[in-house]
């Protein structure tokens, strides 16, 4: 059982639309729309996935193809904590050959989720380039991975983690550091 | 939830939790086998052992697929050239390799109760690939799959499965994994097939075809297994066909509602004529495909329950 100590927010619904509106225009400028798909890392990673394929859309007036990863099966910690509760499927319905791929996901910490993440797309296909883009950068990485647009960075202690919150799978959009203790 | 059982030895044993459980995990890695690179590392490092100690072609290779496709190595232990000829016991085959440590056993044994053995002795997980006249937990698993695929569901789906209920360890699985996730589940088949007292498992009997493909949405013919019919409870062969098998005739009266699966292999010409084999609303070659997806899930599961 974990209880909140602790709790402060980081980002409400104006910043993480703000941060959305960034990374759209960013990534116009330096990956270019034409050939340009997006997939979301389960969960979270997903929905923050569709709010960027929305805003482009209005934005831009494209349709970008939007696919989904579940990276449960690509994970480095089976022969540690066993077979993964829930597995949801993996979700790309096109060719990633000769694509750019914006990976999307919610926190980036050890790194772990977004090498599986990489795995899972080079068994899906040969893109000619893949960008991650990030909500929150919380630090504390184990791999040398880093995201290359990143909506808020901010140090994390390791006891605190970093809620994303959206209003799909939650009711409310905002980014919380929580503080637990066991 | 969390699944926390090492071995699959029947769906006699599992709730109807735990197996809706395991059909969902299949549904995810169903798309794996779709794509162009046909793998996952999920079980990489860790070693299946696949152990018959009776014939099988599909269900070993289908394992050993599914193994594969999760990046696991598989061995398979041929019996024939085995220590087992020279006397050794099933528990000291399972305890030897074993020690060569492995994570899962596969065990397919002519006698009932074999693979349940061999768990209660090594800490490995035990899949139980069919075992005398018990149980064979993956080929029910595979059709429950199946089913659900087609129908969107189990519950209160109509299914008749017919042939040699008495020797068959499918369609005893079948009934149990069938009536706990609800399906109405009839037996047919002749009298001497049809073991006494089996209505106590949630079943209905009928004795003539007709009644049970009236009665359907599914029926499930078991293959007529010649190896098992020496105590003569059939006339002949033939007279099975005639009463119970699926020809032209019997197939046109029924071909807008009903769907056809069988475990395989097919005995053409007794329980199914060739023709209706390869009809549109067989499901046959389904649960072929769907057999990998079910025993990666189990495989996954099983040795994931270990840590």
């Amino acid at each position: 059982m974990w209880y909140y100590i602790h709790m402060k927010k980081l980002m409400d619904k104006k910043e993480m639309e703000e941060a959305i509106e960034k990374v759209c225009e960013e990534v116009k400028k330096e990956m270019g729309l034409s050939n340009l798909v997006i997939i979301g890392i389960k969960r979270r990673g997903d929905i923050i996935a569709k709010k960027i394929r929305e805003c482009l859309e209005k934005k831009y007036k494209v349709d970008i193809p939007l696919g989904f990863l579940d990276i449960t099966l690509y994970r480095d910690d089976f022969s540690k904590i066993g077979a993964n509760p829930v597995i949801s499927e993996t979700d790309v319905l096109f060719n990633i050959d000769d694509k750019k791929v914006l990976l999307v996901d919610d926190v980036l910490y050890t790194g772990r989720t977004i090498r599986a993440a990489l795995d899972a797309i080079v068994d899906l296909g040969r893109p000619s380039l893949v960008r991650l883009f990030v909500l929150i950068d919380r630090g504390h990485r184990e791999l040398p991975i880093s995201a290359d647009f990143v909506g808020k960075k901010v140090e994390v202690k390791k006891n605190e983690m970093v809620e994303v919150k959206l209003k799909e799978t939650d009711g409310v959009d905002e980014v919380l550091i929580v503080e637990k203790e066991k | 939830m969390k699944w926390e059982k090492k071995d699959l030895i029947g769906l006699e044993y599992l709730t109807k939790r735990e197996i809706e459980y395991i059909l969902d995990t299949a549904k995810s890695f169903k798309g794996v086998s779709t794509r162009s690179v046909k793998k996952v590392p999920a079980l990489r490092g860790k070693t299946v052992v696949n152990l018959f100690f009776e014939p099988s072609t599909r269900t070993k290779t289908s394992f050993e697929l599914a193994a594969k496709r999760l990046s696991a190595d598989v061995l398979s232990f041929d019996v024939s050239t085995s220590s087992v000829s020279k006397g050794e016991t099933i528990v000291d085959t399972a305890k030897n390799i074993e020690a060569m440590k492995v994570d899962c056993f596969i065990v397919r044994h002519s006698v009932a109760g074999a693979p349940e053995l061999i768990s209660r002795n090594v800490e490995a997980a035990v899949i139980n690939a069919g075992d005398g006249c018990h149980e064979h937990p993956t080929q029910a698993l595979l059709d429950l799959f199946t089913v659900r695929e087609v129908f969107g569901k189990i519950k209160d789906v109509r299914i008749s499965i017919i042939g040699d209920i008495l020797h068959s360890r499918v369609a005893r699985s079948d009934i149990w994994g069938f009536t706990k996730l609800g399906a109405k589940v009839m037996v047919c088949g002749p009298p001497p097939l049809i073991p006494i007292g089996i209505e106590k498992m949630g079943v209905k009997v009928t004795y003539h075809i007709e009644e049970a493909i009236k009665n359907s949405d599914i029926i499930y013919l078991l293959r007529i297994q010649k190896e098992r019919q020496k105590e003569n409870f059939l006339t002949s062969l033939k007279e099975y066909s005639f009463f119970y098998g699926i020809d032209q005739d019997r197939y046109e009266s029924i071909k807008d509602k009903i769907f056809i699966m069988h475990p395989g292999p097919m005995n053409r010409g007794v329980e199914i004529k060739s023709e209706v084999a390869e009809k549109e609303n067989s499901l046959i070659l389904n649960q072929v495909t769907n057999g990998i997806a079910v025993r990666m899930a189990v495989l996954y599961l099983t040795i994931g329950s270990r840590k």
